[in-house]
């Protein structure tokens, strides 16, 4: 019954998936470089960073489910870990721009210049260096996650509570980045990034290298998962998220379990939000509002929650409509639909796409015991 | 401290709980010598279920003491966690099991072992712990359906499946919140029998409402009203004690 | 009559101030009001002086006309014209309509230096005037100018005043022109300290801060001891001010939290479309005074009394659909309802953005909720005040409901056992529907006075949603007292902390303690105890 930890790790579904994620992260850059612009083949710039995009959506709607799916943490302040990350590399990219500001100035940014600032706060010390900002990058949003976590889980808020105080703490976040004295450049955010390592931002080459990065992540992110929720450790997660007192009663410490897995998921959004930035090219703390952490949410519901496919696949396909409808004539029914997807969902799917279909495959193979099952309709209290 | 010398594994003393102004225990005093079995009855809102709350941390006490081992612990000052890991295993008495689990997978999540983050985060499988898993399944019978999810299991099979993973806790004080309900007479017979053999090892309080049960058991009996004790003694002792049979046998 | 009393004696004293100012300078009122034409500031305050002093009937208009920018000139034919408010031309001189004005009329210009030549021209003016309101002005305007000149007309209207106010006013703004007067004998100035230490605000601190540092000794004792009074009189009053910011503040989060406290407090939904709830009652009121705008311009101040019960019954009836048509699917999943509820505010927010435009929409205040009085050094507006009362009569009238009506009793039933509820013959589902109704309902009579002071547009609720649930949390889930405690300490906090951390600041602060507030007690100020919170 129990089998090798890896295998148990790589089931069907997850070797499908990596391996789809592979052909991905080659398909693409291949397409856009070596395709020719005027075949039907091609795959323009746009798209790859497009692409891009979906992916960094992707390792977020990662670190959501493994909260949500498998320790029935529903955070919907998720936005802001992606936002800090976000910001952490922002601030290294800013760096590098050196003298090509519009003030032309070697150390301060052009907003600090522009507020007549005369020298670098301290904590935007070291974010020249990339390593720094890499670390920071996982550091800022996981050691919030772990201080804010350390008071709530300790309090054992549970439930929606800790949805609307997550919600909060976004909220607070988006009002103290608007202001310009906190220093991370007001509502303009971060942008007219130049280098990253040396790659001009924009290229091609560079564009298509950070996707292909982003699907690396994505599918470490996926690694790392999958080895947790199918390790004696998910088990207890599953425990606590279906009936969590009685957890407790066999001598877990819930808090440290949800701690722990808390603060890994914030940095997997921490490391989501740092590479979206240079893909986009902008971070602004519009990041930090709270509708986007709950989209990010409905993603995950979408493709199935406590399946980590799922909350990949529904990143992908809630996003792609997004682009495809907002950009046309259907501009203004896009919010309808969103809004028709997350009670669609509720009501009718509750388990999401991939979770519908792993029920429906459990069903026929008869109650077999494959990994960690799936989270249930009503499990949610 | 005069606590601190008691030889009971279990001491409570004086513990008052109220809930917005009613009194769910009044000043309730109780031991329990290790290796004892202990019965204890009382009618609806007697404070059963708000003891074995108190002494397993989910309900702090307003007033009073509840020591453990020979008064070591201050169980009042401990939460759930910490009075589980010191050997306090407890039986729900609606039976609760992690529904999406399977069978198998709740006792081994129950299984005495540790239980921080990181030994289950590298946990392995090892040949003792199957064999105390195979063990347990003996006992309580449910080795085929070891695969099935706890959820899809009767509720007789629930309660069992728990008296299991309280094995599989090994602790030194067994709390069993109404063990029979909802079982056949025979499976009653049985889960005495099984009670009476864990018995021999650790120390049991039962609460149950089942009075011949509770008579094949052959154990001390406390009766509960109002948040005290009414009565302690044999199971005949206790049912012919007139106060008793006024508020609990007699209506 | 009086009318015709008064312009006979304006005429009077005009006909004398004339000659005597005509024998006196030997100016003609053309050579005054040619001054105008120079375009020169120095000559337009001669004349100002020079109209002020002559008393001349128009000199009131013409000087008015000039602060409003209203004085026109033409250069060429050296004649003045005032534009009055309808926009026709009147002769300067003489007040009457000019069939033909010069094509090119220039403005006269002004600087702060001639600003405050006019007021002082307007104050010795109209100290006398017979409007009550007209001395008043007259007497703060001389108060500011602190014009000398002012000083023989001053003392002539104290003398003649009876009004309490006005005299009060007269006798501050005689103090503070004498307080500053080097020639003034220095008991009298004492005493104008006395005055200005009685009147004790803002202007007066400055007044007296701006004492030359030449005064004598006793003087400048005097205005210090005066000015270290007011201070602290004037911290007091902005304690006071801010509780007042706070109560009215308070009173806006317990409008928009009442409703959530019945849906999410009682029930335990959590309903994130509330605040679209809030938005359209707002929508409701704006409809409701386009009708009477269009139809019944007379009963425009009705319009939000007419509000009330549409929006209560429109927001009512939506959430009642909601509840039929979502929620009750969603019971027991609280996670899922959230999500499910977001989702429909989207929709709700689009549709209102769909049929209205995103713009703000223009919802107006009937006369009795606009102006404002004053409480010793306290403004307070009628706007604000008549929110405060109207979210305490709405608290009470739902509390009455819950405790009082048989609907009421049973919601209270089903909502403490629901089981035994529906054993006791309470449709139960009925009751779900209708309790959500009234939550909803409370809500769209929130976005009623709210539109009031918030711009209506498809996000007024946005802003409302995550306050609204704090106040909730903060108060105790399930106890509408709480969630009035709640609402008005997160109020009063959110406006004294506003002074020292700035309003953003101060947001994120109350954030932060509530957050750290629920960890704490988790269940909020009033928490429910025992068994019932397992439920």
């Amino acid at each position: 019954m129990t089998a090798h930890p890896l295998i148990r790790m790589l089931d069907r579904g997850a070797v499908l998936f990596l391996a789809l994620l592979g052909a991905f992260a080659i398909a693409i850059p291949v397409l856009n470089l070596l395709v020719p612009e005027g075949s039907a083949l091609h795959v323009s710039t746009y798209l790859v960073a497009l692409f891009g995009k979906y992916v960094c959506y992707g390792i977020l709607a990662l670190s959501i489910d493994l909260i949500w799916g498998y320790a029935g943490i529903l955070s919907l302040g998720h936005g802001a870990f992606f936002a800090l990350g976000g910001y952490a590399m922002g601030m290294y990219l800013m760096r590098q721009i050196g003298t090509r500001g519009v003030y032309a100035n070697p150390i301060l940014p052009d907003f600090m210049v522009f507020l007549n600032w005369k020298e670098l706060p301290v904590y935007w010390y070291g974010f020249q260096y990339f390593p720094y900002a890499a670390l920071m990058v996982m550091l800022v949003p996981g050691a919030l996650a772990f201080v804010f976590g350390w008071f709530a889980f300790r309090s054992r808020v549970t439930g929606v509570y800790l949805s609307i105080i997550t919600q909060a703490m976004t909220f607070a976040l988006m009002l103290g980045f608007f202001r310009n004295n906190f220093g991370f450049g007001g509502n303009n955010g971060l942008t007219d990034f130049k280098d990253i390592l040396g790659f001009n931002v924009q290229a091609e080459g560079t564009r298509n290298a950070l996707l292909v990065v982003s699907c690396l992540a994505l599918a470490i992110g996926f690694l790392i998962c999958r080895a947790i929720v199918t390790s004696k450790f998910g088990k207890v997660l599953v425990a606590i998220r279906d009936a969590e007192a009685r957890t407790r009663f066999l001598g877990y410490r819930v808090e440290a379990y949800k701690l722990f897995v808390f603060t890994l998921s914030a940095c997997m959004a921490g490391v989501a939000g740092a590479l979206y930035v240079p893909q986009v090219g902008i971070i602004n703390p519009s990041e930090f509002a709270p509708g986007n952490s709950i989209e990010a949410v409905i993603w995950v519901a979408v493709g199935g929650r406590g399946t980590l496919t799922g909350a990949v696949l529904g990143a992908f396909v809630v996003n792609y409509a997004k682009t495809f409808f907002t950009s046309g004539v259907l501009a203004p029914y896009w919010l309808f639909m969103l809004g028709g997807l997350f009670i669609a969902v509720t009501l009718l799917l509750p388990r999401g796409v991939i979770g519908t279909y792993n029920h429906w495959r459990d069903g026929r193979g008869e109650a077999r015991a494959a990994g960690v099952p799936n989270a249930p309709p009503h499990a949610a209290k | 401290m005069e606590q601190h010398t008691t030889t009971a594994l279990l001491y409570l003393n004086g513990i008052t709980v109220s809930f917005d102004g009613f009194k769910a225990l009044n000043e309730l005093s109780f031991l329990i010598e290790p290796g004892e079995m202990r019965a204890i009855i009382g009618p609806n809102g007697a404070g059963k279920t708000t003891m074995i709350d108190v002494v397993t941390g989910k309900t702090r006490p307003d007033a009073g003491d509840v020591y453990f081992e020979e008064g070591t612990y201050d169980l009042s000052k401990l939460d759930e966690t910490d009075i589980a890991a010191l050997g306090i295993g407890r039986k729900f008495q609606k039976p609760t099991v992690f529904d999406m689990h399977t069978v198998e997978d709740n006792l081994l999540l129950a299984l005495k072992n540790d239980r921080r983050v990181r030994a289950t985060l590298l946990w392995q499988s090892s040949t003792p712990q199957e064999r105390r898993i195979e063990e347990i399944f003996d006992t309580i019978r449910l080795k085929s359906l070891r695969s099935r999810v706890a959820g899809s299991l009767s509720h007789g099979q629930k309660q069992w499946l728990e008296i299991g993973m309280l094995l599989a806790q090994e602790p030194k004080l067994l709390l069993v919140d109404e063990p029979v309900a909802g079982m056949t007479d025979a499976e009653t017979r049985q889960t005495a029998e099984l009670l009476k053999e864990i018995n021999r090892t650790k120390t049991v309080i039962v609460v149950e409402h089942d009075m011949t049960f509770v008579r094949d058991l052959g154990v001390r009996v406390t009766c509960l009203h109002e948040g005290s004790v009414l009565a302690e003694g044999t199971i005949d002792q206790v049912s012919q004690n007139e106060r008793v049979v006024e508020v609990y046998l007699g209506r | 009559m009086r009318g015709f009393n008064g312009l006979l004696i304006a005429l009077a004293l005009a006909f004398i101030a004339l000659v005597s100012v005509t024998l006196a300078r030997a100016q003609s009122p053309g050579d005054v009001l040619a001054k105008f034409t120079t375009d020169d500031f120095s000559d337009t305050a001669e004349a100002v002086e020079a109209l002020a002093a002559s008393g001349d009937k128009m000199a009131a208009p013409i000087i008015f006309a000039l602060q409003d920018g209203r004085l026109l000139f033409d250069a060429k034919s050296k004649t003045v014209f005032i534009k009055d408010a309808s926009g026709a031309i009147l002769d300067a001189a003489t007040g009457q309509p000019v069939t033909a004005a010069p094509a090119e009329l220039e403005t006269v210009g002004i600087n702060n230096r001639l600003r405050r030549a006019i007021e002082a021209a307007l104050g010795t003016l109209t100290l006398l005037a017979p409007e009550p309101q007209k001395r008043l002005e007259a007497a703060l305007a001389v108060y500011k100018s602190r014009d000398e000149k002012a000083l023989p007309a001053l003392d002539t209207a104290i003398a003649k005043e009876t009004n309490a106010n006005i005299k009060r006013a007269l006798l501050e703004a005689r103090a503070a022109v004498i307080v500053l007067s080097a020639d003034a004998p220095e008991a009298a100035r004492l005493d104008a300290v006395g005055v200005i230490r009685a009147r004790g605000d803002q202007e007066a601190l400055s007044l007296l801060s701006s004492l030359p540092a030449d005064a004598p000794p006793a003087l400048a004792k005097a205005a210090a001891s005066a000015i270290k009074a007011i201070q602290g009189q004037l911290e007091i009053w902005n304690g006071v001010q801010n509780a007042w910011y706070g109560l009215s503040l308070g009173s806006v989060l317990l409008l928009a939290a009442i409703g959530l406290a019945i849906t999410f407090g009682v029930m335990g939904i959590i309903n994130m479309a509330h605040g679209e709830m809030v938005m359209i009652g707002a929508y409701v009121t704006f409809m409701v005074q386009e009708v009477i705008r269009t139809r019944y311009p007379g009963l425009f101040d009705y319009s939000l009394l007419m509000a009330v019960p549409l929006a209560f019954l429109v927001a009512g009836a939506i959430g009642i659909a909601i509840e039929r048509g979502i929620i009750r699917f969603l019971y027991g999943r609280p996670l899922e309802t959230l999500l499910a509820t977001w989702g429909l505010s989207l929709i709700l927010q689009q549709a209102v953005r769909t049929a209205f435009g995103s713009s703000n929409k223009e919802v107006g205040a009937p006369s009795w909720m606009s102006g404002a009085f004053e409480v010793g050094h306290l403004n307070i507006t009628y706007g604000r005040l008549w929110i405060i009362c109207f979210t305490l009569i709405v608290f009470v009238a739902l509390l009455a409901m819950l405790r009082f009506t048989r609907l009421g009793l049973e919601m209270r039933a089903v909502t403490q056992n629901r089981a035994m509820a529906a054993a006791m013959g309470i449709r139960t589902a009925r009751i779900d529907a209708l309790t959500f109704g009234l939550g909803s309902g409370i809500a769209g009579i929130a976005g009623v006075a709210l539109s009031q002071i918030d711009n209506v547009s498809p996000n007024l609720g946005q802003g409302y949603i995550i306050d609204s649930f704090m106040v909730v949390v903060f108060g105790g889930v399930g106890n509408l007292w709480g969630t009035l405690v709640g609402a008005f300490t997160l109020g009063i906090a959110n406006k004294f902390l506003e002074p020292y951390a700035g309003a953003v600041l101060g947001k994120i602060a109350i954030l932060v303690l509530i957050i750290l507030f629920i960890q704490k007690r988790p269940r909020g100020m009033f928490a429910l105890k025992g068994r019932a919170v397992e439920a």
